[in-house]
């Protein structure tokens, strides 16, 4: 038991001290997808940024919902990572959510999608 | 010994050297007059600013969730308000740089109000849709208002601003209405707007009191409610569009904040259009449609008059743009960074603060030469808030 809580104590300062050393490398492990391996560092980083800010604006920073809906791992989880990413390119019509299209490529909307799903920006 | 001894009045000389800077001990009693405060929206934390001299002077945390954040003052100018996205109302004496009160009262909150004697603060909800009504004393219920329409269909709130007499206006998104509520009495008296327009996304009161509008998402234009005649119901303000014009995605919900100009125009930004639009508040007509740099998000009017400063959504969030009311064109465009999210003027619109997100800075502008000031380190900023709001209706 008291090995178990120690090693669960290493595991989470290592975890730590990692996201403290590299945010960048956490960034991009976060999101378990193909794409992962072809956005660059540093774009995965703005996209990050960009879902917590700006999804954020309506979605909530926490992504629990605002003005639009929530983007929470348990409702993302639900839907396949085409059907979300074709959402965030094109958008909703008849509601404020808009296309993306133009500001993210299909790739980098197919990332972002599998990380909501993953929960990897909440 | 020696060496101990010099130590030793280091030490003291620091220790004294932090009570006198600490905010919580002031040397010399100070005015409020020219503090603020900045949010920084992703660690819940607070600035305690002075634009004088343009300084941090204490920051406070355990805000909870401040994206979206926005701020009142008590009319002592104080204490400020904060309003989290999370539901948090808390109470932060700028003085002594502490949080000294602090309720959750909501799921998910967007803003609030301080009731023109000072002794009220109503905050609008999203989840569940209303609005609560709080002592400023002591963050006490006085009311709750739940905004149902006829179907018992809860809407978002949003712009949330006091009126005279005790009052506050706020429209639900969802419903397309404007309410009224006088909470001047024991219990709040509603009088509702029911047909004012698709999809308020905010709203303003004149600077008389007079006037509330709201910008309309759902459809063109802005609805506005005559407050000395409310019979005559909500109407609506539309431009004159052209054939054919094609709304651009909206990145980001505009907002609505100012008075009238003293040359009686209300700015208003273009939603889903590179527009800001010049209204006319006597008799409501669009006098132009000023092209601009992108989608405004705000449209402010500097205090001192002739000036009125707008920034943008994505992609186009690193500029701000200043327009000259005499001539109703651009007459100046700023880059500060990316992700330029609210401004905020000294009281006598000497100089403007902008909080520039992604560079993690907030930059102070000469409103007169449009040099750059200063530039103070900052956390995610998102609103500024200086206590001269305490003095105007509608803040």
């Amino acid at each position: 038991m008291r090995s178990l809580l120690i090693g669960l104590m290493l595991v989470g300062s290592m975890l730590v001290a990692a996201a403290c050393a590299a945010p960048m490398a956490v960034t991009r492990i976060a999101v378990d997808a193909p794409e992962s391996s072809v956005i660059s560092p540093k774009r995965q980083a703005e996209l990050t940024m960009m879902v917590k800010h700006d999804c954020g604006s309506c979605h909530g920073l926490t992504l629990k919902g605002g003005l639009g809906k929530p983007l929470l791992r348990e409702r993302m989880a639900a839907l396949p990572t085409e059907t979300l990413s074709a959402l965030i390119l094109g958008g909703v019509p008849g509601t404020a959510m808009p296309p993306w299209l133009g500001i993210v490529t299909p790739e980098e909307a197919r990332w972002i999608a599998a990380g909501l799903r993953q929960g990897a920006f909440e | 010994m020696n060496r101990i001894g010099h130590a030793l009045s280091a030490t003291l000389l620091a220790c004294a050297a932090c009570v006198t800077a600490s905010p919580s001990t002031p040397s010399v009693p100070r005015g409020t007059g020219d503090l603020g405060l900045i949010v920084e929206r992703a660690v819940g934390r607070v600035q305690v600013v002075e634009h004088s001299g343009m300084t941090t002077l204490s920051t406070v945390e355990g805000l909870g969730d401040l994206s979206h954040a926005s701020v009142v003052f008590s009319r002592d100018g104080r204490y400020g308000f904060v309003f989290g996205r999370d539901g948090g109302l808390t109470k932060v004496d700028l003085l002594e740089g502490r949080v000294v009160g602090r309720v959750v009262q909501a799921g998910n909150s967007i803003g609030g109000a301080v009731s023109q004697d000072g002794s009220l603060v109503a905050v609008s909800n999203y989840e569940p849709g209303g609005i609560k009504v709080f002592r400023a004393t002591d963050l006490s219920l006085v009311a709750d208002i739940p905004a149902l329409d006829d179907d018992g269909k809860a809407s978002k709130v949003v712009g949330l601003v006091d009126l005279p007499g005790q009052r506050f206006a706020f429209s639900l998104f969802e419903a397309g209405q404007v309410w009224v509520a006088d909470v001047s009495g024991p219990t709040p008296a509603l009088q509702k707007f029911t047909a004012a327009g698709k999809e308020p996304y905010d709203g303003l009161v004149t600077g008389d009191g007079r006037f509330y509008v709201a910008g309309l998402f759902g459809e063109d234009g802005v609805a506005v409610i005559d407050l000395w005649h409310p019979e005559g119901g909500a109407r609506k303000v539309l431009p004159d569009w052209g054939h054919g014009e094609e709304k651009l995605p909206v990145y980001k919900m505009p907002h609505l904040e100012g008075w009238a100009t003293s040359s009686g125009l209300l700015f208003v930004p273009g939603v889903g259009r590179h527009e800001v639009w010049a209204v006319r508040v006597d008799g409501w007509q669009v006098v132009k449609r000023i092209p601009v740099h992108g989608q405004p998000v705000f449209a402010v009017a500097n205090p001192a008059g002739r000036q009125v400063w707008v920034n943008y959504a994505l992609p186009d969030n690193d500029t701000v743009q200043v327009i000259d009311i005499d001539t109703l064109e651009v007459v100046r465009t700023l880059k500060p960074g990316k992700g330029v999210l609210h401004l905020e003027f000294t009281p006598r619109g000497d100089a403007v603060w902008l909080s520039v997100r992604d560079e993690d800075r907030v930059e102070v502008y000469s409103t007169r030469t449009f040099e750059k000031l200063r530039a103070l380190p900052a956390d995610k900023p998102s609103g500024i808030f200086f206590t001269s709001r305490a003095a105007r209706p509608g803040f």
